[in-house]
């Protein structure tokens, strides 16, 4: 379910919580499946950048500020919601916030993740937290889909 | 897939003051009375709303600032009618469903990854 403000995505993985939690926190692990070459560790504070390995992007960087490592629950980070141009200095672009869960569930992992801060403002201010009610942004993005179809 | 390097060009600075101006109770209800009901003028959008007249005009500026809706003088005592513009909106989810797409991608090769 997508909201404005935020995207969130819950799967289940076939495999025990301790293996899961090293693919995401791993940062050569990480790097496998997310398709970035990332220079250093994960670590609460630290800064991690990487060349992005996806075919026929590997000239783009990515940029993460790790904030919380609470093992087997918790990780996330702060980045710029794409990757970045070398040549171009993203530093006042506001980033948004990934955090991954853990959770046990029959016969695996239940891994959520959440991306939220869509509606900072470049100049980092944060906008009043985006409030409405349950379903009402799809039905709201039905109605506006109707409304160009019949305009 | 289209790899999360693609969204740069979709640009999370323009799609930000669409969200920002989206979180506001009061601006979120006046879009969607436009949405469902057409054009309007400022009294029929004030009216039943918990708001004043002035407030709800300061919330039609703050919408037209960021591209959601606008205003044209043509009521019958030329008073503004004000319109949904929905390109912007648009625009915006479409930058939330390319990231969304991405982490879809991402997370069906960490599933992959972790299961094998």
């Amino acid at each position: 379910m997508t909201s404005p403000d935020r995207i969130e995505k819950s799967i289940v993985l076939r495999a025990p919580r301790a293996r899961v939690w090293r693919a995401l926190t791993d940062a050569q692990e990480f790097g496998t499946w997310f398709r970035v070459k990332l220079d250093g560790p994960f670590s609460e504070g630290a800064t991690v950048r990487g060349r992005i390995t996806h075919p026929g992007y590997e000239h783009l960087t990515m940029e993460m500020q790790v904030e919380r490592i609470e093992p087997e629950r918790l990780f996330s980070y702060r980045w710029h919601p794409y990757a970045i141009s070398p040549a171009v200095d993203y530093s006042a672009e506001p980033t948004t916030l990934v955090e991954f869960r853990l959770d046990d569930v029959p016969g695996g992992t239940r891994l959520t993740v959440v991306e939220s801060g869509f509606e900072r403002l470049p100049s980092g201010r944060r906008a009043e937290a985006f409030r409405m009610n349950e379903g009402g942004w799809a039905e709201q993005m039905g109605n506006i889909e109707r409304h160009v179809a019949a305009g | 897939m289209s790899p999360r390097a693609s969204l740069a060009k979709a640009g999370l600075a323009d799609a930000a003051p669409v969200f920002a101006a989206l979180g506001d109770q009061t601006r979120l209800r006046l879009v969607t009375r436009l949405c469902t009901e057409g054009p309007l003028s400022i009294v029929s959008l004030t009216t039943g709303a918990p708001v004043t007249r002035q407030a709800v005009t300061k919330h039609l500026h703050a919408l037209a600032a960021a591209g959601l809706v606008r205003s044209k003088p043509r009521g019958p005592r030329g008073q503004r009618i004000w319109q949904l513009e929905p390109r912007r909106l648009l625009e915006a989810r479409r930058y939330l469903d390319r990231i969304s797409q991405e982490w879809d991608g991402a997370l069906a090769r960490l599933k992959s990854f972790v299961e094998e």
